[in-house]
């Protein structure tokens, strides 16, 4: 069974159809990636599926349909969002940010410290800056620290918008690489992303959305060498 | 419902009320005197704050202010009452004057409890001067004599009290209709919306203040010649509120909501004074307070638009007159074709430790589209921000038209001939597409808040018309010119708000990402605009990142990456280069 | 003005300070997590006041009757609202929370009335029955239009207060109380005449502020209520529900209005209608400290309370006018210094 199921999905705010009769899956332990160019609508996808839009359609998460869920439910349940703009807390010290995204663990507190001995692990940057105000660090600091955040919950899935937005090439790089390592810890992604090329490098399936509708998808292997990709991003069809 | 019917149906209102004296009992008459005064400070209020979006609990300050100085020059000093109305309006207006330099900069609640503030200190200074007569008051205020005649019996202040409201109303009504009064339905589009069609918000909201503290004034005039008594409890914030709780019942955007209101709560006021002793005897007095705040705050909850909105969708709708032919508004010579007007030379502009804008340099020359392109994230809406005066660069130069225009506002610039559109379109949506468009025309027209109100107006205001109409021939939109801006399709709000640029006779149009969120044939259909703008002779700056929609339409495009330009040239050099397709679809991982 | 007079002045200025930085701190800590500018919250503290002084004159306070209605009013809705989400599960959690909870102090009170109540006993009463009154209000009248602009909310709040006082008009009369003292003790320090109440409402002052300062630091809950002011989306994604913060807002926020009003009862006479201006002077220090520090906040406080002090003996009539028209430029002042937002929501 997928672990997450999208069905016609429309969205539709300020007189526009963001989103419309979208439909995908992810299956427990995959990568899947949404690309498309600017505008396309990839954000409102995830906006929709976490709960903080309205939405038509069917969606279903662990077989839970999800019109019975609001977001902090979702997030209880491990599925959970890291959004383009990041949403830390920029007055609390990355630490307090870390610990505030186990929240929905906090009864489980044996189990809290050691999720977070192991973000500091996998990020070391942040174990450095521990006592910092999250508004100092820079913009590879801070995606990493949305990163760590969202995985102090212990989700099952993880929707991540565009990581690299606004990171220079080699941060975006690094990024990409943590991305891949989460499969170790059993957490299944849908990635949206504009950067082409990084996003199929790292996922297993892919979707390519343009005005709001997905006109390719397929092994993420094959779309990276697809025209037809190109011709979504630079137009020309 | 044509204009002539509507003219008749105010004046089977106006014989109504002349007539009311006659029909209704002195009781009624006195509550309608009361309505009346009510209404006038309560207009005020609807103007400042419905119309205004400026949200103010201290109305009744003002009130108090002209009831106490007229009530001080004729009580103590024995002026005559005309006289009590001149120093009323002046002080009133001088007091408004400065409390409005001094606190309509602050933004939204801010103003708000600074109303709440100057309108207790205003109340304490009431309650503590003694040539007030403190909290004791002033009594014996003498009637309102005309020509010898004493209004001293409350038919014979109604009338008064009554011609004062609807001419008023009318004065209202015909400041709303004109230049400044469109700048003032425009302030709640948010203050980059204003500047950029060469508004000053703050001129704007200033005059409004000091306009809505007149009526107030003249209210607190009528009031203190009518109750022939003043002290300081009418002038309370409490009374504020209550103005704010009639202005909210009759509809705050709409200036009947007004009369409405003041009747409505009056109304109310005085049956819960007669029913709560049968319903809770002994506690009515204070009850009331309590039953009228429970009832503001539901309305709050559940139906703030009033009652005046839901009534106007039941009534025949207005049928607009043909405009009258009409001369035209001058027109700039545009610039030569091929001449370079506008010069961008190493713009630089940072955000903390992040540089959005690194050293980009282009021209743009007259009668050209060029396309500012690049993925998301480039720069490409802080380069656009930079050239409209939304922010200042760090470094370099940006100059149009030979001038520079590096640090200047955002008015000036509009002012200079650059006419932009916005991301998320910021329209008016209760203002009709020729009102929009002729908001358009602000620069380029004079008429100040006299001539609007008192109609002196009519020929600028014909031209305008002219102006506007034929702007939204241009776009296609003219047979839609008095329906709601907020009632169209996202595709033609786009094309209203380029109609809207347009009216402002620019030589630059900037466009920033007009295409996005439209359907295929709103697209093509914009595209064709632009195309026949271009051969008009006016040069267009677009913003985009639907490439179909650019490389078919722009003769050059600028591309942008992590805040630097990266290339320049046609759309067939630009799309074959690999640095743009690398940029585009990304940097391996 | 000799340095004795001043040294009163500056003690009766310390110690309104210390009651407006309590308010102050209330003020600031609603409107930092739910954008709430709760007007009447000095009338909440007028009501702990009175609430005391009824008790001790031992008859039915009215408060008990208006916590009954919104216990009742706001299980109301929120059953409602869970009938209508399906998740008749959280009923029972709901019920005890909003009718079950609020209505035991009110029964206490009720069948406590009339009988004599020793001092400890009455201001346990008085606190615990007050204490549900700020987060029902925020249940019933503030949470169905949690989302609208912060302006709605203020006048949403201005028009409660409104409702308040002519409640606590009908409940209490239109005469002042004031209540016995907690301690009669005066001290003699250094040559000036110090009472234990002064000492008491400061040492209380400093007490509930530090509590408050540890709450924010070093629980996690405490953390979720500044993560909320800070960004109530992120909070929301990391399964902070606003509106389960929002009513821990309101419960501590009551618990400093309680206890600013058992403080305020023996050293001013309150009326029904003396919380407003309480709240509004507490306010101006919580604009001091931009509605977001709360040590400035504190300091701000104690900075009008001085002013209040010194102005009232040069001048008693225009002390109101001096506190509130300082409130413009303090507000100027604020508004230009808080990053302020370069474009103004433009409304619909």
């Amino acid at each position: 069974m997928a672990l997450l199921s999208i069905d016609g999905l429309t969205v539709a705010y300020d007189k526009v159809e963001a989103v419309r009769g979208v439909s995908l899956a992810i299956q427990p332990g995959q990568i899947v990636t949404v690309i498309g160019p600017n505008g396309a609508g990839k954000t409102t996808l995830l906006n929709a599926a976490i709960g903080l839009l309205r939405w038509r359609g069917r969606m279903s998460f662990d077989g839970v349909d999800l019109r019975r869920l609001d977001v902090e439910a979702r997030i209880e349940r491990g599925f959970c969002l890291v959004p383009e703009t990041r949403e830390l807390f920029g007055e609390l010290s990355v630490a307090d940010n870390l610990l505030l995204g186990g929240y929905s663990r906090r009864r489980d507190t044996a189990g809290l410290k050691q999720t977070l001995a192991d973000v500091y692990q996998r990020f070391p940057r942040l174990a450095e800056r521990r006592a910092q105000r999250a508004s100092t660090l820079s913009g590879g600091e801070r995606q990493m620290l949305a990163l760590g955040r969202a995985l102090m919950s212990k989700p099952r899935l993880l929707l991540l918008d565009e990581p690299s937005l606004g990171l220079a090439p080699l941060i975006i790089r690094e990024v990409f690489r943590i991305i891949a390592s989460l499969r170790e810890l059993g957490v299944s992604i849908l990635l949206v992303e504009q950067n082409a090329r990084a996003a199929l490098q790292t996922a297993d399936f892919g979707y390519v959305l343009e005005t709001g509708e997905i006109v390719h998808s397929g092994a993420a292997a094959d779309l990276m060498h697809d025209p037809k990709v190109a011709a979504s991003y630079l137009g020309g069809h | 419902m044509t204009a002539f019917q509507l003219r008749l149906a105010g004046a089977g209102t106006i014989l109504l009320l002349a007539l009311a004296p006659a029909l209704l009992s002195p009781f009624s008459i006195t509550l309608l005197n009361y309505i009346g005064i009510y209404a006038m400070a309560v207009l005020g209020l609807v103007l400042l704050a419905g119309i205004g979006g400026m949200l103010s609990f201290g109305q009744a300050a003002f009130v108090g202010i002209a009831a106490y100085a007229t009530a001080w020059l004729t009580v103590r000093e024995g002026y005559s009452p005309w006289l009590g109305l001149v120093l009323g309006l002046a002080l009133t207006g001088l007091v408004a004057a400065i409390l409005g330099a001094v606190t309509l900069r602050l933004g939204g609640h801010f103003l708000s409890l600074s109303t709440i503030a100057w309108g207790l200190a205003i109340y304490f200074l009431f309650g503590n001067l003694p040539t007030l007569g403190q909290f004791n008051g002033i009594s014996d205020i003498p009637p309102i004599s005309i020509g010898g005649y004493a209004l001293a019996s409350s038919e014979s202040i109604y009338y008064l009290i009554w011609s004062f409201l609807i001419v008023a109303l009318l004065l209202a009504a015909n400041l709303l209709d004109s230049r400044e009064g469109r700048a003032i339905r425009a302030l709640r589009g948010g203050r980059i919306m204003a500047e950029s069609l060469g508004i000053d918000p703050f001129r704007i909201k200033l005059a409004t203040f000091v306009i809505a503290a007149l009526l107030s004034a003249l209210s607190g005039w009528l009031y203190a010649h009518m109750s022939r008594f003043v002290s300081p409890a009418p002038f309370d914030v409490n009374v504020g509120i209550l103005y704010l709780l009639m202005a909210m019942v009759g509809g705050m955007a709409h200036l009947s909501g007004a009369v409405v209101g003041a009747a409505i709560v009056t109304l109310l006021k005085n049956s819960i004074q007669d029913y709560l002793p049968v319903i809770a005897p002994g506690a009515s007095g204070q009850l009331e307070v309590v039953v009228f705040s429970v009832l503001f705050i539901l309305l709050l909850q559940r139906a703030r638009a009033g009652l005046v909105p839901f009534a106007l969708r039941y009534l025949p709708r207005l049928q607009p007159s043909a405009p009258l032919a009409a001369g035209s508004l001058d027109r700039r010579h545009q610039p030569e074709r091929g001449q370079t007007i506008l010069t961008v030379a190493g713009a630089t502009r940072r955000f903390g430790g992040l540089v959005a804008v690194n050293d980009v340099s282009f021209e743009l020359g007259a009668g050209e589209i060029l396309g500012l392109i690049g993925p998301n994230g480039a720069g490409k809406t802080t380069m656009f921000n930079l050239i409209t005066g939304a922010l200042p660069p760090h470094q370099g130069r940006i100059s149009f038209l030979g001038k520079d225009i590096t640090r200047r506002a955002q008015r000036q610039i509009a002012r200079a001939g650059i006419a932009r559109t916005f991301q998320h379109v910021k329209l008016r949506k209760t203002m009709s597409l020729l009102d929009t468009v002729l908001l358009g025309t602000y620069g380029r027209t004079s008429s100040g808040f006299f001539a609007g109100t008192l109609r002196l107006d009519r020929a600028e205001e014909a031209r305008a018309r002219a102006e506007a109409i034929w702007q939204l021939q241009r776009v296609g939109l003219a047979d839609r010119a008095f329906e709601l801006a907020g009632n169209l399709p996202l595709g033609n709000q786009r094309l209203l708000e380029i109609a809207r640029a347009l009216a402002a006779d620019p030589a630059l149009l900037v466009l920033d990402e007009p295409a996005a969120g439209l359907r295929p044939p709103e697209k093509a259909e914009l595209a064709r605009l632009l195309e026949a703008l271009r051969a008009e002779g006016l040069t267009i700056l677009l913003v985009e990142h639907d490439m179909d929609f650019v490389m078919g339409l722009v003769d050059r495009t600028v591309v942008m990456d992590f805040g630097s330009k990266l290339c320049e040239g046609t759309p067939a050099v630009v799309r074959s280069d690999p640095r743009v397709q690398e940029a585009y679809l990304g940097g391996v991982a | 003005m000799n340095g004795e007079i001043a040294a009163i002045l500056t003690m009766d200025g310390i110690a309104s300070g210390a009651i407006y930085v309590l308010i102050g701190l209330g003020l600031v800590l609603i409107f930092a997590v739910t954008r709430v500018i709760f007007v009447p919250f000095g009338d909440i503290a007028a009501f702990t006041a009175l609430t005391l002084a009824s008790l001790e004159m031992g008859g039915l306070p009215g408060t008990v009757g208006l916590v009954a209605v919104l216990a009742v009013l706001a299980a109301a809705m929120e059953g409602a609202a869970l009938v209508r989400a399906r998740a008749l599960n959280q009923l029972p959690r709901a019920f005890v929370f909003y009718l079950v909870l609020p209505l035991v102090p009110a029964a206490a009170v009720w069948l406590a009335a009339g009988t004599t109540l020793s001092m400890p006993l009455r201001i346990g009463l008085s606190l615990a029955l007050v204490l549900p009154i700020a987060p029902l209000l925020d249940r019933v009248v503030f949470r169905p239009i949690a989302d609208a602009s912060v302006l709605l909310l203020l006048t949403v709040a201005v028009a409660l207060h409104f409702a308040l006082s002519g409640l606590g008009l009908m409940f209490f009369g239109p005469e002042g109380v004031r209540t016995k003292p907690l301690s009669d003790v005066v001290f003699d320090i250094a040559g000036l005449i110090v009472n234990a109440q002064t000492l008491l409402i400061v040492a209380a002052s400093i007490v509930f502020s530090g509590l408050l300062f540890l709450f924010f630091e070093f629980t996690i809950q405490g953390k979720a209520l500044r993560a909320t002011a800070v960004n109530r989306t992120g909070a929301r994604l990391v399964g902070i529900r606003p509106a389960t913060t929002g009513t821990i807002a309101y419960l501590l926020a009551s618990l400093l209005a309680g206890i600013s009003g058992v403080l305020i009862a023996p050293v001013t006479t309150i009326f029904y209608d003396s919380g407003f201006l309480i709240g509004l002077k507490a306010f101006v220090g919580a604009i001091i400290g931009a509605m977001a520090s709360y040590p400035v906040t504190a300091l701000g406080a104690v900075l009008v309370g001085l002013l209040e002090s010194f102005s009232s003996f040069w001048s008693s009539a225009y002390k109101e006018v001096v506190v509130f028209g300082l409130l413009i430029p303090v507000l100027l002042w604020r508004s230009l210094s808080m990053a302020s937002t370069d474009e103004e929501e433009a409304e619909e």
